[in-house]
């Protein structure tokens, strides 16, 4: 069955997690991402879901860790300044492997700076906002559709990886209305990998693909959840530098190992292109309109949109750009996936960047100048 | 083809809903695409509201205004600083209750602005009998002066879009508009 709504991203992300499965949802509402919290709380209960409006962000971090663990699928939606403050329950998610999405609707920064304004300020906050070694994932919708099939993505793989997923959007993302299409027959839910109730059960127990699956409580398993190193049992082991070394490792490459299946780009024109223009979120509308126009010039420009900031698509991103002498990282920001890009193109092409700050989204003009300003160079 | 519409005023006067039913009766009533966007302050009431509207038969990619085909002002403050951005021989559509374009007539007369005048605030107060029906009043108004939505399409958006069992009302706000001009 296929539906049509003219809604805003931010409601589209709602619909998209109760499609999903999300029956929990805890959080504190904040500018501009409020609209979330404001349709889950009428639409969760239809559903026999669970909300709850909590006392701050670092509980509601834990209030989904909690319902993480007792079996259902669980998301908070917070901006900026609500994301610095869980912070620290993330990293205990991270060491926990408990699986539940984050959405941040960027805002003007760094501090409270512009509530109704859009950002992408806090790309590196998703990558490296915790303290320690992790890898998380982060996706980035680019339209209203997108947003609510991304949620659903978002859900699948932290069901499949037993890891947060982070949805990194915007102000402009989050308010904008437009058409979306619902297809219900393109909707694939990745259930929970639940464990059997054997003699030698091992919560942690090392497994090929490095993800184990996960009990709830009440299942009937006798199991210690902790952020401290643990081993395979559960059970705290903080001095020995093996254990250690092995835990972290493994949470790392479940990730790492599945980078080039878990991350995804979406690309046009690169075949010929001299330049490549790379974006992602928002912004991305503004280029390919420019791309689209100076094309009409006569002009060799493609662009690529990462639909998944993290795991970096690194492989994608090589293979795509091979053949271009310019590389030109647009953002909302004053540099952060531009890094990125540079780190990995550097030695084989000239990689520029361009950002804006300030709430507004580039103009495909801004962007048409800042190619012949590169390609000038 | 592509056509962007500017609503503004303050907050509270319905701006933002204006736009919503705009685009909902592009895109789901008409068939065409359309994308809304909204800025405003972090006041509830008060501050300046704007929003703009996007239509296009074709997807659309940038989502926000590039060149001004029509401007909808509510207050005379959104007025002077939104006029500017209208693209030559565009469209100006003011309530001359809340709104004075002699403030602007140089500006009308350099890029040779097609003005409306349409007294919808007004029109609300002393035809509906309801001051917060202003916006749905322009609604009207800009449906019947840009013919970029069709009148069946933008009737089925305000039923849809308007709180439950304020419908009539509504409907005849937006029937008001259609009548304002010509």
């Amino acid at each position: 069955m296929a539906e049509e709504f003219f809604i805003q991203g931010n409601e589209a992300c709602a619909k998209g997690a109760i499609a999903a499965g999300c029956r929990f949802f805890a959080g504190y509402p904040i500018t501009p991402s409020t609209e979330i919290a404001e349709t889950l709380a009428k639409d969760l209960p239809k559903v026999g879901g669970s909300f709850v409006q909590m006392e701050d962000e670092i509980a509601s971090m834990g209030a989904i860790i909690g319902a993480s663990w007792g079996g259902t699928k669980a998301m908070t939606a917070t901006s900026g300044p609500g994301l610095s403050l869980m912070q620290e329950n993330i990293g205990y998610a991270f060491m926990t492997e408990t699986p539940l999405v984050i959405v941040d609707v960027q805002r003007g920064s760094p501090s409270t700076a512009q509530p109704t304004m859009g950002a992408q300020g806090d790309m590196m906050q998703a990558r490296w906002g915790s303290h320690g070694d992790y890898e998380p994932i982060a996706l980035s919708p680019s339209s209203v559709e997108e947003f609510f099939y991304f949620t659903i993505k978002a859900f699948n793989l932290a069901e499949e990886y037993r890891v947060p997923v982070f949805l990194m959007t915007d102000e402009t993302m989050g308010h904008m209305r437009e058409k979306m299409h619902i297809d219900e027959s393109k909707i694939n839910i990745v259930p929970r990998k639940r464990p059997e109730l054997t003699d030698d059960y091992l919560p942690y127990k090392y497994v090929e693909d490095g993800t184990t699956p996960m009990p709830a409580f009440g299942d009937g398993f006798n199991i210690h959840v902790t952020g401290l190193t643990h081993d395979e049992r559960g059970y705290p082991d903080t001095n020995d530098p093996d254990a250690h070394d092995r835990l972290v490792q493994r949470l790392c490459n479940k990730v790492l190992n599945n980078r080039d299946k878990i991350s995804s780009v979406f690309s046009q024109f690169c075949d010929d292109a001299d330049t490549i223009i790379i974006s992602y979120g928002s912004p991305t509308r503004a280029v390919i309109e420019a791309v689209l126009k100076i094309r009409k010039e006569g002009k060799k420009v493609g662009y690529i949109k990462i639909d998944t900031p993290w795991p970096f698509p690194e492989k994608q991103i090589l293979e795509l750009t091979e053949g271009a002498k310019h590389v030109i990282v647009v953002e909302m920001n004053l540099g952060q996936m531009y890094y990125e890009v540079d780190r990995l193109l550097k030695l084989q092409t000239r990689v520029h960047f361009m950002g804006k700050i300030g709430g507004l989204l580039p103009t495909p003009d801004e962007i048409i100048s800042g190619i012949k300003r590169a390609e000038g160079e | 083809m592509r056509t962007e519409i500017r609503i503004c005023g303050f907050g509270g006067q319905g701006i933002i809903l204006a736009g919503i039913i705009l685009g909902k009766a592009a895109s789901l009533f008409d068939g065409n695409e359309a994308v809304q966007t909204q800025s405003y302050g972090p006041e509830a009431r008060g501050g300046a509201s704007k929003c703009e509207v996007v239509i296009d038969n074709k997807l659309i990619e940038y989502p926000k205004v590039q060149s001004l085909d029509v401007l909808v002002a509510m207050s005379n403050e959104a007025l002077i600083k939104y006029i500017v951005d209208l693209k030559d021989n565009g469209t100006l559509i003011v309530d001359p209750g809340t709104t004075d374009v002699e403030d602007v007539r140089d500006f009308i007369e350099e890029h040779n602005i097609e003005v409306y005048e349409a007294p919808a605030t007004k029109t609300a107060m002393e035809d509906i009998g309801l001051k917060i029906v202003a916006n749905i009043v322009m609604v009207g108004v800009i449906t019947k002066i840009t013919k970029i939505i069709s009148k069946e399409a933008v009737i089925k958006a305000v039923e849809d879009s308007v709180p439950k069992g304020t419908e009539k009302k509504n409907i005849q706000a937006l029937e008001a508009g259609f009548d304002l001009v010509e």
